[in-house]
């Protein structure tokens, strides 16, 4: 149970950066208006963002090419299946990691 | 915000936010208990894990935070890739924030400060259903996450004196399976006929992730595709 005070500055310095763009939307909508354009443009923003983020795990970077990762596309078919069948976050989230913990017990 | 009036609200009580913050809890146990696990494993203290988590407040980042300071990287490089790796926070609140304009700008600060990637998809599941959010509500989800994560962190780091490599157990998955899980739940609450549109923008997502992991790491792959992909959303509207 130890650390440092440049250590301490370092994480505090993480904090800084990282709730202030948390935060400022906040403090700017309250204030003012946001125009039309801008309501229908965030209203792609969760489902673009969440995807992005599942999408993210399909790939992996090697030095220069991009390549596929099989087994998080094989992991995510039954995860999907899990969440459209059930539409309920801890089965799915129960499904996908016992079909992980099972590839990598069988292929790796 | 238009009211649906037909549909029987979620009541505004904080009880509520934690009741349905539950299903997201196993997600954040299981990230959280790893995190604990790979902090130590790369050098870090239960302490720093401990401030890390109460502090920076996002999985993550806090892993890329490990993977940094594992590398050697300097104080600068490691605060400007977590600020860019959380910069999707930003994308996050503007999408919240407007529904609660009416709350003082003091609650505004305590909503954004606890916003993460999994209480924003519960909230904009619920806002997308009824097109409204309470504040009582969100508080009672963010502060049960902000606990929940904070103790799950910590045990993990204590675990982490003993247990090596929780990827073995497939624990890492559980963030993905979530995504995943909110994704069907956000789809779930579109209009039928926007459903097409939608699945258009989620394969232009492929190839625009595709495309751009050539140029740049994941975390700003997600936000540029995010921008760009939502744009097109606007654009092919009809």
């Amino acid at each position: 149970m130890t650390t440092s005070i440049a250590m301490v500055l370092l994480i505090l310095g993480c904090a800084l950066v990282t709730w202030i763009p948390r935060i400022l939307p906040f403090i700017l909508v309250k204030n003012m208006k946001l125009p039309k354009i801008v309501l229908r443009w965030l209203a792609y923003i969760p489902v673009c963002i969440l995807s992005a983020l599942v999408i993210e795990g399909f790939f992996k970077k090697d030095s220069t090419i991009v390549t596929v990762q099989w087994i998080n596309i094989l992991v995510f078919i039954p995860t999907l299946l899990v969440a459209l069948l059930s539409k309920s976050l801890s089965k799915t989230v129960i499904a996908g990691v016992v079909t992980m913990a099972g590839f990598r017990f069988f292929f790796s | 915000m238009e009211q649906v009036e037909q549909k029987q609200l979620t009541p505004d009580t904080f009880i509520q936010g934690v009741k349905d913050c539950i299903p997201t809890l196993l997600g954040y146990i299981s990230i959280g208990v790893a995190f604990g696990v790979v902090g130590i494993a790369s050098g870090i203290s239960v302490l720093e894990v401990f401030l890390l988590s109460m502090l920076v407040y996002a999985g993550s980042a806090q892993f890329i935070f490990c993977g940094l300071y594992l590398a050697g990287a300097p104080v600068t490089a490691v605060i400007i890739t977590i600020f860019i790796v959380n910069l999707r926070h930003l994308l996050m609140s503007l999408t919240i924030a407007p529904y609660f304009t009416k709350y003082s700008t003091l609650r505004n600060i305590g909503f954004g400060t606890l916003l993460t990637d999994e209480t924003f998809g519960v909230s904009v599941v619920a806002a997308g259903k009824e097109g409204r959010l309470g504040g009582k509500w969100m508080d009672g989800l963010n502060i049960t996450a902000y606990t929940t994560w904070i103790a799950a962190c910590t045990i993990g780091g204590v675990i982490g004196q003993w247990l090596p490599n929780p990827e073995k157990w497939g624990l890492d998955y559980a963030l993905v399976a979530m995504f995943v899980a909110l994704l069907v739940l956000t789809l779930a609450s579109i209009p039928k006929e926007k459903l097409m549109h939608y699945i258009k923008l989620i394969l232009i997502m492929v190839f625009s992730m595709y495309g751009m992991l050539y140029f740049m790491p994941g975390h700003l792959a997600v936000l540029l595709s995010t921008v760009v992909v939502a744009t097109i959303g606007v654009a092919l509207e009809k």
